[in-house]
Formats: structure tokens, sequence, C-alpha cells
């Protein structure tokens, strides 16, 4: 086994980016997708920091993730906004139902 | 006092008078009296004008001073120059226009005092004096031009300053039109000497010349472009056929009169002339010559029977501006600048005159309800009496010598050149000229006064008009130009100021007498004066004095005629009139020039105007309804077209993208998941392209 | 020592990962998110960041996830106690992301990259801190000004509309 290193984290936020994927293309509900898309803000949090760690940036990756967790608490509170509201006026949450543009 | 400082008070003196025309006018209506201002400015110019002109004649008596500027650049060989050249004559018109100028302003001060645009009437002024002395400066034709054509304008607005009358905005815009047409000529002419010279300068354009390059390298588009220029004196100086504008400009205020259509802006045509001497060639000059010649004889003959005190003066101003133009066409060069100074002082002075009689007869214009004034009007009489002998050649003063001088070239160039008509035509207008003069004179101010009502009522005018009378009268008497009364030519003004002309045409194209003979020395092509023969010399010599004995004894009998006629009334005139008249009215109506240009050039253009119409209404509609039917026709056919081709395209394009929308709308199925996995996709398929 | 605890932690974080994406119920999906976000932020220790790690706990753990626990809630009904979510497209995108990850991978290992030796890792918050407030002070402003515009924005979007 060999020492643990930058690949290490790569491949770890490569699966992470690749699961967030799935669960938004797959899931119904909004709430699932919304979780998806947290999933891969995470993943490329580990991305910064680690690319930082290991290229010799100081601090910098570690203060774009914290920009990342601030916009991810604003995206998800919108998000959740607009879902309450969709759901108030189709009484549905599940976005393959939600197709209302296409006519 | 340096060239530039000359040039510097050259330039004050060109402006001053815009600063004061532009002040006036945008200060006109709120500042009743800004006139002031305008005529202060005048003044100031009159003195610089003055000092210039002394300076100039006092210490450089001999130089050209040139100071051009480059305006802009059209290529590396062609650049467009303004620039001043300051000679003799020109201090001396710069003298001449500021004072007469300054004159008339005071002049009007009191002649104008009553009427409602009396500040626009001074801003016209101070325009017009900015115009001319722009003629008077420049040393370039162009220049020349656009002043020209700004002169044109001024005059047009002063003579129909009173436009409320349908008979002064007519002849204002007589006197345009008829200049204009001039005015093609002379700008044929210039683009003449711009093509071939690719300059406007008159000093590169004689160098050019003498160097042997010619408009199209043939000598007759040379003679060519100096009648063309000479068209635009034509149009300026009232020459046959181009008369007809300046009695109708009578309309205008009498010092407008004065200062315009008697003593500066008619001179410009002369100006002109004398300006542009160098390329002339015999051809052009002979055609100038008669041109001048008929445009003496026939005015003085007018001029025999008018009534109006104007018009009178007006047709002499003509016969006289044809005499100065006839001169200059048999090559008397100096006489006729002489003569264009010294007409205008006695012609102003006689103008101004008429001003102060009307002005005294409460704008009473026609001499048969004159006369006996001389009582009531002591200095105007005086004044104008030195201006009529001026004006008849009397010895003494200077017309005397510039007429003289006029007379003895024709003589000589008779007696060279054996074209005695000149001569014969020079000595008859001399004839008429007294007689016409003094008939005017004894008609106004002699005998019973004919309208007593008026007469009781005239007195002499205000010091501001009588003062520009005395001044004038006053540069009428010979002594301003030569200390020897009876012969002028070796005065300052003849031998000192006036240098001998630059011919720069040519030698075969010359008359005889001005021909560069081969011995001769001259320093510079360019700047060599002409060298008149010396035959031409002898003639001269020997023209002198019989010339002047004749000219005086036709003075003196014009004279005598005039008193016999109406002062002793030994003969008596109507009967007279009556005896020969179909010649009398011929002369009262002008030669019927007006009539027979009405019938011709106007009804012409009426006619053609109205030939035009017609062939508008029928042809050229004709033409377009025709067009128009055809337009129809085919669009019927195009309509037709389009239903069936383009129309059939258009919906089998739309049919076509139906069907492939129909195959492709079962991917649009507005889920968002499943676009994201064609995204994937694609990323996918991309990721693998670009992989090197 | 040091890859044990990765190991540990990575494997926790991708195992309740997969739960998320896969489990049925929502709430269940909810729970294991939890556990992922713990894993990230242990992975985020070990890279020596401490302060994001903290902030991950806080923010995400603390915040973000009680707000999707509480858009479940609201958008079913609560005495419901399976809340199940249906799965469409189940083959297509297993079979996409599986080819995406594993060409993200080849990449990855495949490539060369420039690595300094980590050095030992230092309290990064008092450095963040003024880093916050001097280098990238107009960024935190913007940041500041983001959260109040998403504030209202939410608040006015999940507004009951008056009928």
């Amino acid at each position: 086994m060999i020492e643990v290193g930058l690949n290490h984290f790569l491949i770890v936020s490569t699966f992470l980016f690749s699961l967030g994927i799935y669960g938004i293309i797959t899931r119904k509900n909004a709430i699932m997708v919304l979780m998806g898309v947290e999933l891969i803000l995470n993943s490329a949090n580990i991305n910064f920091i680690a690319f930082a760690r290991y290229g010799n940036f100081g601090l910098q990756g570690d203060l774009i993730a914290l920009f990342v967790i601030v916009l991810a608490a604003a995206e998800a509170a919108i998000a959740l906004a607009i879902v309450l509201n969709i759901y108030k006026t189709l009484a549905t949450v599940n976005i393959d139902e939600v197709d209302s543009l296409k006519d | 006092m340096t060239e530039t400082g000359i040039i510097n008070i050259s330039l004050a003196i060109l402006f001053l008078p815009l600063l004061g025309f532009i002040v006036t006018l945008l200060l006109g209506k709120k500042i009743k009296s800004i006139y002031l201002f305008e005529v202060f400015i005048l003044t100031v110019t009159l003195f610089a004008a003055i000092f210039v002109a002394f300076i100039k004649l006092s210490y450089y008596v001999d130089d050209r001073i040139i100071a051009e500027i480059q305006w802009f650049k059209l290529s590396e060989t062609i650049s467009i120059k303004l620039g001043f050249l300051i000679d003799n004559m020109t201090v001396i018109m710069l003298f001449v226009v500021a004072l007469i100028s300054a004159l008339v302003h005071y002049f009007s001060i009191a002649y104008m005092k009553d009427d409602p645009r009396y500040n626009r009437y001074f801003a016209y002024l101070g325009i017009f004096t900015f115009s001319m002395n722009g003629i008077v400066l420049t040393n370039n034709i162009l220049m020349m031009y656009i002043f020209w054509e700004l002169v044109g304008l001024s005059s047009y607005l002063l003579i129909g300053f009173w436009f409320e009358k349908k008979s002064a905005s007519d002849a204002g815009k007589k006197a345009f039109i008829v200049n204009r047409v001039g005015d093609i000529g002379m700008f044929a002419g210039i683009l003449i000497l711009f093509l071939t010279y690719n300059t406007f300068s008159f000093e590169s354009i004689f160098h050019s010349i003498a160097a042997g390059k010619l408009p199209f390298n043939s000598d007759f588009w040379l003679t060519m472009t100096g009648i063309l220029l000479f068209m635009g004196a034509i149009g300026k100086s009232a020459q046959f056929p181009l008369h007809v504008w300046l009695p109708d400009a009578m309309e205008g205020p009498t010092p407008v009169s004065a200062l315009i259509h008697a003593a500066t802006m008619v001179a410009a045509g002369v100006y002109l002339t004398i300006r542009i001497f160098g390329l002339l060639t015999a051809d052009a000059m002979m055609f100038i010559a008669i041109i001048g010649m008929l445009s003496a004889f026939i005015p003085a003959t007018i001029a025999l029977t008018q009534n109006d005190i104007k018009k009178v003066l007006a047709y002499s101003t003509v016969s006289q501006l044809g005499y100065m133009v006839m001169a200059l066409g048999i090559g008397a060069y100096k006489f006729t600048f002489f003569h264009l100074v010294a007409h205008a002082f006695f012609k102003a002075c006689l103008f101004l005159g008429s001003g102060s009689v009307i002005y005294a007869m409460h704008h009473e214009q026609d001499i048969r309800n004159m006369g006996g004034l001389r009582k009531k009007l002591p200095l105007t009489y005086a004044t104008f009496l030195i201006a009529t002998l001026a004006i008849s050649g009397i010895p003494l003063t200077s017309g005397f010598h510039s007429k003289d001088g006029i007379l003895a070239s024709s003589f000589a160039f008779g007696s060279l050149t054996g074209n005695w008509i000149f001569a014969i035509v020079g000595f008859l207008v001399a004839l008429m000229t007294a007689f016409y003069m003094f008939r005017l004179v004894i008609i106004t101010f002699h005998g019973q006064p004919r309208d007593q009502h008026k007469y009781e009522h005239a007195k002499e005018s205000p010091f501001v008009m009588v003062m520009p009378l005395i001044v004038l009268a006053g540069l009428s008497i010979f002594i301003f130009y030569t200390p020897n009364p009876l012969n002028a030519d070796e005065g300052w003004f003849i031998s000192k100021w006036l240098p001998a002309p630059v011919l720069s045409a040519p030698n075969n194209t010359r008359f005889d007498f001005m021909q560069e003979t081969a011995g001769a020395v001259t320093h510079n092509p360019s700047h060599g004066t002409i060298t008149y023969s010396e035959s031409y010399t002898e003639a001269m010599h020997g023209a002198h004095n019989p010339a002047m004995i004749l000219a005086l004894v036709l003075a003196l009998s014009g004279m005598l005629l005039a008193y016999i006629f109406y002062q002793w009334k030994k003969i008596n005139v109507d009967k007279l009139t009556q005896a020969i008249k179909p010649l009398y009215t011929f002369s009262l109506n002008k030669w019927y020039f007006d009539e027979l240009y009405d019938k011709t050039f106007v009804a012409g253009t009426i006619g053609f105007s109205k030939l035009i119409g017609w062939f508008d209404a029928k042809i050229v509609d004709g033409i377009i309804n025709g067009a128009g039917n055809l337009t129809r026709l085919l669009s019927v056919f195009t309509g037709a077209f389009d239903r069936i081709v383009i129309d059939g395209i258009v919906n089998f394009a739309a049919y076509l993208s139906g069907f492939i929308g129909l195959i492709f709308r079962r991917i649009q199925t507005g889920k968002v998941q499943t676009y994201l996995i064609l995204v994937i996709f694609s990323i996918i398929i991309l990721l693998f392209l670009f992989n090197d | 020592m040091y890859d044990i605890i990765f190991y540990l932690f990575a494997a926790v974080t991708l195992v309740s990962a997969f739960f998320v994406v896969t489990n049925r119920n929502v709430v269940y999906s909810a729970f294991f998110l939890l556990f992922t976000f713990f894993g990230i932020a242990g992975i985020y220790v070990l890279l020596g960041a401490d302060f994001v790690a903290v902030v991950q706990v806080i923010v995400y753990v603390g915040g973000i996830l009680i707000l999707l626990l509480f858009g479940v809630m609201l958008t079913n009904k609560i005495t419901n106690v399976e809340i199940k979510t249906g799965t469409i497209n189940i083959l297509p995108a297993a079979i996409g992301v599986g080819i995406f990850a594993g060409v993200l991978l080849a990449a990855l290992i495949n490539s060369d990259w420039k690595t300094l030796p980590a050095g030992k890792p230092l309290p990064t918050t008092a450095l963040l801190g003024s880093m916050l407030i001097q280098d990238y002070l107009l960024v935190f402003e913007l940041l500041g000004i983001i959260l109040l515009i998403a504030l209202i924005g939410a608040a006015s979007i999940a507004r009951r509309e008056k009928v």
C-alpha cells in the first residue's frame, strides 16, 4: 500500500463527484437532487484544499473552499425556497413531472 | 517698423471691420447706440490704413511683401494657401477703401438717422469693408474669389436694404444674379489656372507662365483664361453687357451707392484685371479694350438724358469704369490705377453730394424738381463742383491727369497699331462726360427753383455730412498726386509709387510695343517688368501734348454746351430733343437694354422653364407612368412566380422542418435529468475526441 | 497511522455517499448525507485545513442539512413515515457516470502532478482571518451581500402568496 498523497484525495473527490451526478440524474425528488449538488460541491472543495496543500499555495485553497461553502449555503436556501414554491403551486416535488416549460 | 509689423497692421485692417460687423449685428437690437462702435472701429481702421500706407510708401516703396500660411493640403505637391500681397497698390487701395468707408460711415450717421434698422445698416457696412479689404490684400485668386462673393453678398444686402420697396429688393436680386453671370466665367478661369498650375497664388502662376507653361499648352487657352477671369470683372465693374444692374442698384441708400457702387466694389473688377494683367495676351487685352470702349460709350450717351440725379451718376460711373477697362486693354497700366483712385474720390464725393441734396430736398431725386440750390447748399455745391471739374478733366484736378494719361495712351496706341477707334471714343466720351456732368450741376444748383415748397425747406446738411464732402473734394486736387499741375508723369504717384507692370505672357502673344527686346536686361523672368518699346515711349511723348490740348478743348466745349443749353438757354432744349426725337428716346430709355434682356434672357428663361415644365409634365411623367405600368405588369408575373415557386420552396422547407422536428421531439422530453445524461455522454465523447 | 485514518474517513465518506444516492427513503438519505459530511470534515483535517473542517461541520451539518430535512418535511405529509422517492434513468445514468468516472480517474492517475512534500500543518484560523479582511476584503464583502440577497430572495420566493 503506497503512502497517501495527492492522488488519493483526488480519487476520493472523483468518486464523490460521480456519485453526486448519479444522484442528480436518477432521483425524482427535488431535494434529493439538491443533496447530489451538495456532494459535487464538497468534492470540489476537497480538490481545492488538496491542491493547495500539495501545490504549496498556502491558504488560498482553504479560502476558496470557505467561499464555496458560503455560496452553497446561499444556494441551498434559494433552492429550497424554489422547491417549496413549486410544491405549493404544483403539489409535487418530483422534477420529472415539472415539465410545463415543454408545452 | 518691420515687414512683420506691416503685415500685422494689415491683418488688423482686414479684421477690425469684421469685428465691428459681428458686434454691431449681435448687439444691434439691444443697444441703440452700438453703431458708434462700428464708426469707431472704422476710424481706427482708417488710421491704421493711413499709417501702413505711409510706412510702406516711405520706407518700403520698392518691396513686395508676401505673407502666406498653409490652409490645407491636398497632396504632397498641392497645398492651398492663404496669403497677403502688400505692394504699393495694395496700401493705396487700402487707404482708399478705409477712407471712403469711414467717410460714408460718418455721412450715414446723419443720413440714415431715422431708419428703423439703423444698427443693421452699419453692420452691413462693416462686412462690406471687411470683404473689400480682403480683395485688396489677397495674394491668391482663390481668396480673391471668396472675398469677391462676400462683396457681392454685402452689396446685395445693402442694395436691398429698404426691402419693403419692391423695386429695392428687385434691384438687389438683379445685382446679385447679374454678378453671378460674370462670376461663372471667373470661376471657370480659376479652375483652369488651378488645373494647370496647382496653385492659386498670382506670383507662382506668373512665374510658371514666364517659364513657358501654358494652360493646355496653347496660347489660345491663355487668352481664354484671361477673358474668363475678366468676365468676373465685367460683372462686378458693371461693364457692357452686364452693366444693367448698376443703375438699378441706386435703389439702395445713397451713401451705399457712394461706397459700393461708385468708389470701391465696382473698382474691384478693375483691380482684379490689374492683378491678372501679367497673364493677359494681346488678344485678351483687345477683348478687354473693346468691352471697355463699349462700356464707356453707351452709358455716356444714356447719361445725357437721364433726369434722376443718382441715375446720371450711375451711368457716369459705368462710363468711367469702362474708361479704365479700356485703358487697361490698351496697356495704360499705371494710368488705369491712377484713374481708379482719382475716380474713387471724386465719384464718392459726387454721390455723397447728391446724397446731401436728396437729404435737403426730403428724398427728392428728380433734378427737374430742383434748381437754384447753390444758395441753399453752398458747401455741397462747392464740393460737387470741384468733383465735377475733376470728372470732366479740367486742369488742376486729379481727373485731368488720369484722363489725360489714358487719352494720351489711346493716342499712342492708335499711332502704333493703327486702331484709332479707342482714341476717338475716348475723346468723344470725354466731351459727353463734361456735358452731362455740367448739365447735372446747372439744372440742380443753378437757375431758379422749380419746386418752391421744397426749396424753402432745404437747408445745408449737418457737419458730419459736409465734412466727408470736403475731404473727398480736397483729394480731387492734383497736389496729392503730382507737384506739376500739367504733367503727372513725373509725379510721385506715377513714377515712384506705381511700378511698371509685370507681364509673363509669352513674347509672341503680346502687343508689339510690349515685347521684351532681345537686349533688354530682365534680371528675373517673373519679376522682369515689361519693357515698352522705345517707339511706345516716343509715341507717348508725342501724344501727350496733343492729347492734353484736345481733351481740354473737348472738356471745355462740353462744359460750354451745357451752359448754352441749360444756363443761358440760347438753344431751346425741348425743340432740339423734338428734332432728334428717336435718338433722345433711345437714350432716355437706356438703349432699351432692360427691355432687351427682359425679352431675351428673362423671357427666354421663363420660356425655357415652361418648355422644361412641359417636358416634365408630358415626357418625364409619361416615362414615369409608363415605367409604373410596366412595373405593374412585371409585378403580376413576379406575383405568380412568388405564389408558385417561392411559396412552394418555403412550404417545402416548413414541411421538412416539421418532419425533422417530429423525429427530434422525442429527445426533447422537458425533463432536466434526461438532458443531464445527454450532457454527460456528450462530455465523455468530447473527452475521447480531444484525448491526445 | 495517517494512512489508516485517511482510508477510514474515505471509506465512511464514499459508502455513505453511495447510500445517499441509492436509498429510496429520503430521510435516510439525509442522514447518510450527515455521515458523508463528517467524513469530508475528517478529510479536511487530514489536509491540514482545521478551520474549514469546523466550518464544514457547522454550516453543512448544522445548517444546510437541517434545511434539507425541513424541505423534506415541508413537502411531504408529516405523518407519512415511509417517505419514498422514485428513481429514473438508472441504467443510462450508471453507464454514463461509470464511464465518466473511469475517464476522470484515468486522467488524473496518468497526470504527472508536480507536488511538494506537505509540511507540518499549522493552525490556519488566524491567518485566514487576516487574509479575509486584507487581500480578500472585497470578495468577503461581496459574499456578505450575496448572503443578504439570498436571504431576502429566499424569503420572498417562499412567502405565502396573498390570494
